[in-house]
């Protein structure tokens, strides 16, 4: 239903958006879509198939998408509590805690990688007792890899979300605890739905930055086939041996991504 | 000794303002240098770019300064672009504006070659043998190659798209040894990070990287590294916009003073 009505007005409208927005829109587009044609251009498309059935190309994709779907699943979990925290709350030194949490945005990955090691290495602050204690060490594992790419992505899903609980409107909040409901059936029963097109989008993006993340997993999570060689390492090293090989599997990796996102999008579209 | 180093220096300078007037005078005379053999010394002018893997960075810039010191108008510390050899080579055949090229690997030299660049036959200049690196200390008792197949240990290798884990692979197959790697390394810099960090107890990197990581890391030699010496390779190029100052760097690498720079950095010469 809602479906139909948005392409109604789609077509009412011929376009609908007036010039002084149209330029700068189509100089947008064009820039932002001119590498990957160019990309497009450049590929063997003839090896392309060949590629996708190598066992190596498979493995690595396989570990992406499950690495980045669990690094969305835990920003998912920690991230949208931080988020209302950042949004709702009356915590004092809030403004300092949304600037830390957003330091990943700013850190060069690779040195939030080597962050991770003196955070959560054998040596590191936590992973050095943990180490000591157990044996267990995160680097050069796949939990390594969900790490990094968490690490790094999580931030674009709390932004996300916090503009969305502030952009929302309180008073059905304020409603449903006249009503009598606690604060956490009023988040889980209001707020939460109200938000969930924000969730969804924060998700989007954190699960698109994992998936092509790149310096935080090489560094900390190193580079081994099955275990923590994702797609953009795969990528990366055949840049340096076999530059051909390297524009198919990204666009393989390309392709899946796209894929996958307008599928969801497509199941989100349709249960809402 | 003192005096005639003093003397040396003297002679070095006078020479130098003496280049400088001759140039002068060149240039007020002919307009433009004219590169001829006796004069070309002088008449290098501009800037000069050079493409060269990571691993002659030190060298290289040592190197660099040395030679604007002889030849004042050039710029060549500044136009350095040190990266991956491969990398650079691509940037090449993508008609980069460099006058020479400087390789880690035969391989990556080839590309050039291929496109038809090189302005000459390019010449191998030092080789790099492999070393082992351990943390300071070595707290895994790592004696030799054999400790790299023991699973229980922490190793990085370089990957085998990169030159440092194609000499890797030629060391354990001579050895006969199968390793048991924890991660393969994009570049030697990456595995010696991990090294210095410790969250490695050994990787099997270049002897000159080991020597610049100062105290962190410490180095192994072990026999079967002369299996796989890695040559490095360089040439000037056909579309090189400074040709004479490319043809003065090359000799100049080539010169005792450019290749004692490299023994010092822990290369061998050929």
């Amino acid at each position: 239903m809602s479906q139909r009505g948005r392409v109604e007005r789609q077509v009412d409208g011929a376009t609908g958006v007036p010039a002084v927005l149209l330029v700068p829109a189509a100089l947008a587009v064009a820039f932002l879509v001119l590498p990957l044609v160019a990309l497009l251009i450049r590929a063997p498309w003839s090896t392309l198939g060949s590629l996708l059935a190598e066992p190596a190309v498979r493995q690595a994709l396989r570990l992406s998408l499950i690495s980045a779907s669990l690094a969305t699943l835990i920003s998912l979990v920690v991230g949208v509590p931080l988020a209302w925290v950042l949004a709702r709350s009356q915590l004092r030194g809030r403004t300092i805690l949304r600037a830390l949490v957003t330091v990943p945005l700013v850190l060069p990955p690779v040195v939030g990688g080597v962050a991770l090691f003196f955070a959560l290495g054998r040596r590191g602050v936590v992973g050095g007792p943990l180490y000591d204690a157990t044996g267990v060490s995160f680097p050069f594992t796949t939990s390594a890899v969900v790490l990094a790419e968490t690490f790094v992505a999580m931030p674009f899903l709390i932004i996300t979300v916090e503009g969305a609980l502030r952009a929302a409107d309180r008073r059905y909040e304020d409603a449903a605890a006249t009503l009598g409901a606690s604060r956490a059936t009023t988040f889980r029963r209001v707020t939460l739905p109200l938000v969930a097109p924000g969730i969804a989008a924060g998700a989007v993006l954190c699960w698109a930055r994992a998936l092509g993340e790149f310096g935080a997993t090489i560094t900390f999570a190193g580079n081994f086939p099955g275990t923590t060689r994702t797609m953009p390492l795969a990528v990366y090293l055949a840049l340096e041996s076999d530059p051909e090989a390297a524009i198919a599997l990204s666009l393989v990796m390309l392709a899946v991504s796209l894929f996958t996102l307008m599928f969801l999008r497509d199941r989100w579209l349709m249960r809402t | 000794m003192r005096r005639i180093s003093l003397l040396a220096t003297t002679v070095l300078l006078l020479a130098l303002v003496g280049c400088g007037d001759d140039e002068q005078t060149a240039n007020d005379q002919t307009g433009s240098g004219s590169g001829s053999a006796t004069a070309s010394e002088d008449t290098l002018t501009g800037a000069l770019t050079v493409f060269a893997a990571a691993s002659l960075t030190d060298v290289f810039t040592s190197l660099g300064e040395q030679f604007e010191a002889e030849h004042p108008d050039v710029t060549v510390v500044d136009n350095f672009n040190f990266a991956g050899s491969s990398t650079l080579a691509e940037g090449i055949v993508q008609a980069a504006p460099a006058d020479v090229f400087a390789s880690a690997s035969p391989t990556t030299m080839q590309t050039v070659v291929d496109a038809g660049l090189n302005a000459e036959e390019p010449t191998i200049f030092v080789q790099n043998t492999l070393q082992i690196a351990v943390p300071a200390g070595n707290p895994a008792g790592v004696t030799g190659l054999e400790d790299f197949t023991n699973p229980e240990l922490t190793i990085a290798l370089c990957a085998e798209d990169v030159p440092c884990g194609t000499a890797a692979i030629k060391v354990f197959e001579a050895a006969g040894l199968t390793p048991q790697p924890d991660t393969l390394e994009s570049d030697v810099r990456a595995a010696l990070t991990k090294v210095e960090l410790g969250e490695v107890d050994a990787a099997l990197v270049y002897k000159t990287d080991v020597l610049v990581s100062g105290d962190a890391v410490e180095g192994i030699d072990f026999p079967e590294s002369a299996d796989a010496v890695n040559d490095y390779l360089i040439t000037t190029l056909t579309d090189a916009p400074n040709p004479d100052a490319a043809a003065a760097w090359v000799e100049f690498v080539l010169s005792e003073v450019g290749l004692a720079a490299f023994e010092e950095a822990g290369f061998q010469l050929p």
